[in-house]
């Protein structure tokens, strides 16, 4: 090993080309993470934040926010039913919103104004007065200040900001947080034909100590099938797009890897053929194969932990030097290790394709040569 | 009961007779099978080389002076026939057994691709007991290193690496390597074919005085008819036949 380790800190140029490949990579894979990462965050956001365990939609939106309705009556049999703990209605609208200053701007921030009843986390547990709102931070780089009047929708209906909050977008959409009330003012104003009179677009469900499985069971018997409960992290998977997006990123992450694993299987094939004769003369004084083939798979994760390592800086700068809002982008502890992980594995099993050439290498082959 | 001896040899140096031969090599055979058809590489060979004894192994190419060498140290094994080095009967050895055998019973010196290149003269030297692992390193070996180098005239050269040597020099190094785990037996395949015939012969008689000093059993392969000068035995092999 230690002998592995004095050729790589002796000869760094013979690894130069693999460590740039694999960085190149490495670069590559941070980046698509930290993207899939980012695009999901500021799409699920408003759903991660919310207190409960369950969220019930009316059967027949489709798990959709935006077609579900639940009455008044449904949501009293939610309530009752055993095994919920709290209930809180919610509901949403997309909406442009324009500075109080400048309400015929023609570049309007993209908002979802959520009407609320169980506070989301970070939010006061009494939802603000009417006309008033939390904003996602996101805004807050847009130029947005507490105190701050925002024009909403066509009708230009007022929203005064209360304060901020942090990681709760949706659909990519910075959020506004308001009462109920809010919300049902703000439809009514830009949306006549949708006025929600006393439906809400969706419950969420706390459970306490129930199994959040069973008691979701249990509110769709008690409404008759009227309801869909879902878990909130399954609703948060089934929002429009995260299912697509994490698909896609995640075979073109794949494919990353394969590719990093075929440069490492390449580039350490080659180094092997040219040790031949080196492989030779270790075996005829001493050195078994598998000792040999160890020394090779600690220099490949060498090289690879470097590229990593540079790969990860370069996602944690990029995280930090990103406005607010610019381009989704987030760099997690978990992806970032996640990342070096598949990197490392790809490196040992790209070096395996060179095992059988190096216990093939024959020690006489040192002598007579 | 044995008792131990000492007798001197045809050059004057003393070595322990009561020790085992260095090599007992009984009918060894080797046959290669090549497209389809047996070659006989080495042919029903007899060899016995004392303890301390030094062999000059002499005979044209494709004889099977390399295939005889590398039987005896274990990177070839026999098709048939016995070997034994230094008391170890290697014959069944499996390839696991024959790598220890080699790092622990027998040195080498190649003609070529003789030293890794990117260590130093001295770590060279420490390589054979950085592949022995913790548990069979034999002593302090970076005493034992020092003092071959020391040995050798190579002190002030101990940190060059292999590229910043002479061909003589690195040749020293590599035969410091081959001392370096003390074995039974060391061999030399064509140690001054790349040398001059100066240095080729600084060499030779380097190899003779560290072997008699140390009483270690030499075979040296060689077309160098000078060579056999400084060997006790001369060996002729021709057509994979020993004629001892």
């Amino acid at each position: 090993m230690r002998l592995a380790v004095t050729e790589l800190l002796r000869r760094p140029g013979r690894f130069v080309l693999a460590g740039v490949v694999l960085t190149l990579i490495s670069l590559l894979l941070m980046l698509l993470g930290g993207l899939l990462d980012g695009l999901i965050a500021s799409s699920t956001g408003a759903y991660r934040a919310q207190p409960g365990d369950l969220i019930s939609y009316s059967s027949r939106s489709e798990n959709s926010l935006v077609r579900s309705r639940i009455t008044a009556s449904d949501r009293s049999v939610v309530s009752q039913t055993p095994g919920v703990q709290a209930v809180g209605g919610l509901g949403s609208i997309q909406l442009g919103a324009r500075p109080g200053d400048d309400p015929k701007s023609r570049d309007p921030f993209a908002t979802v104004l959520f009407g609320y009843e169980l506070a989301p986390r970070g939010l006061p547990a009494t939802p603000p007065a009417q006309g008033s709102v939390y904003a996602d931070d996101v805004l807050a780089g847009d130029g947005v200040a507490v105190g701050d009047t925002l024009l909403l929708g066509p009708q230009r209906s007022p929203v005064k900001v209360r304060g901020f909050v942090t990681d709760t977008r949706y659909a990519g959409q910075a959020s506004l947080w308001g009462s109920l009330a809010t919300w049902r003012a703000v439809t009514t104003e830009n949306r006549p034909g949708q006025t929600p009179g006393d439906t809400v677009q969706a419950l969420i469900v706390e459970t306490g100590a129930s199994p959040p499985a069973t008691v979701a069971q249990t509110i769709d018997e008690a409404t008759d099938g009227r309801t869909t409960t879902l878990t909130v992290t399954r609703a948060t998977q089934e929002l429009p797009g995260v299912a697509q997006q994490t698909a896609t990123f995640n075979q073109i992450i794949g494919v990353t890897v394969l590719v990093a694993l075929v440069v490492v299987a390449l580039f350490f094939a080659l180094i092997t053929v040219e040790r031949t004769a080196q492989y030779g003369l270790l075996k005829a004084i001493g050195a078994s194969g598998f000792t040999l083939f160890g020394g090779l798979i600690a220099q490949a994760i060498a090289v690879t932990l470097v590229a990593a390592a540079i790969g990860v800086g370069a996602a944690v700068v990029f995280a930090a030097v990103l406005p607010p809002g610019a381009i989704p982008f987030q760099a997690t502890p978990a992806r970032l290790a996640g990342n070096v992980g598949l990197m490392l594995l790809a490196s040992v099993f790209g070096c395996a394709f060179s095992l059988r050439r190096v216990l093939r290498i024959d020690p006489a082959s040192a002598i007579g040569s | 009961m044995t008792s131990s001896s000492s007798t001197a040899t045809a050059t004057g140096e003393r070595r322990d007779q009561a020790s085992p031969p260095a090599l007992e090599m009984q009918d060894a055979r080797k046959v290669y099978e090549v497209a389809g058809e047996d070659v006989v590489a080495l042919d029903q060979a007899t060899l016995s080389v004392a303890a301390g004894e030094i062999i000059a192994l002499v005979g044209p190419s494709g004889s099977g002076k390399t295939t005889l060498c590398s039987i005896a140290g274990g990177l070839l094994s026999a098709t048939s026939g016995s070997v034994v080095v230094g008391g170890q009967d290697i014959t069944g050895f499996s390839a696991r057994q024959l790598t220890e055998f080699r790092r622990t019973s027998v040195g080498f010196v190649f003609q070529s691709v003789n030293l890794v290149p990117f260590l130093t003269a001295r770590e060279n030297l420490l390589v054979v007991d950085e592949l022995a692992g913790r548990a069979g390193r034999k002593g302090d070996a970076a005493a034992r290193a020092d003092q071959l180098l020391d040995e050798l005239g190579l002190t002030a050269r101990a940190g060059n690496l292999p590229g910043q040597l002479s061909g003589g020099q690195s040749q020293r190094v590599a035969i410091g390597r081959a001392l370096m785990n003390e074995p039974d037996l060391v061999l030399f395949d064509e140690p001054t074919s790349a040398l001059d015939s100066t240095l080729g012969d600084q060499v030779v008689k380097l190899i003779r005085d560290e072997m008699k000093a140390r009483g270690t059993a030499a075979i040296i392969v060689t077309h160098d008819d000078r060579i056999t000068h400084y060997a006790d035995r001369t060996v002729h092999i021709e057509d994979g036949r020993v004629d001892a």
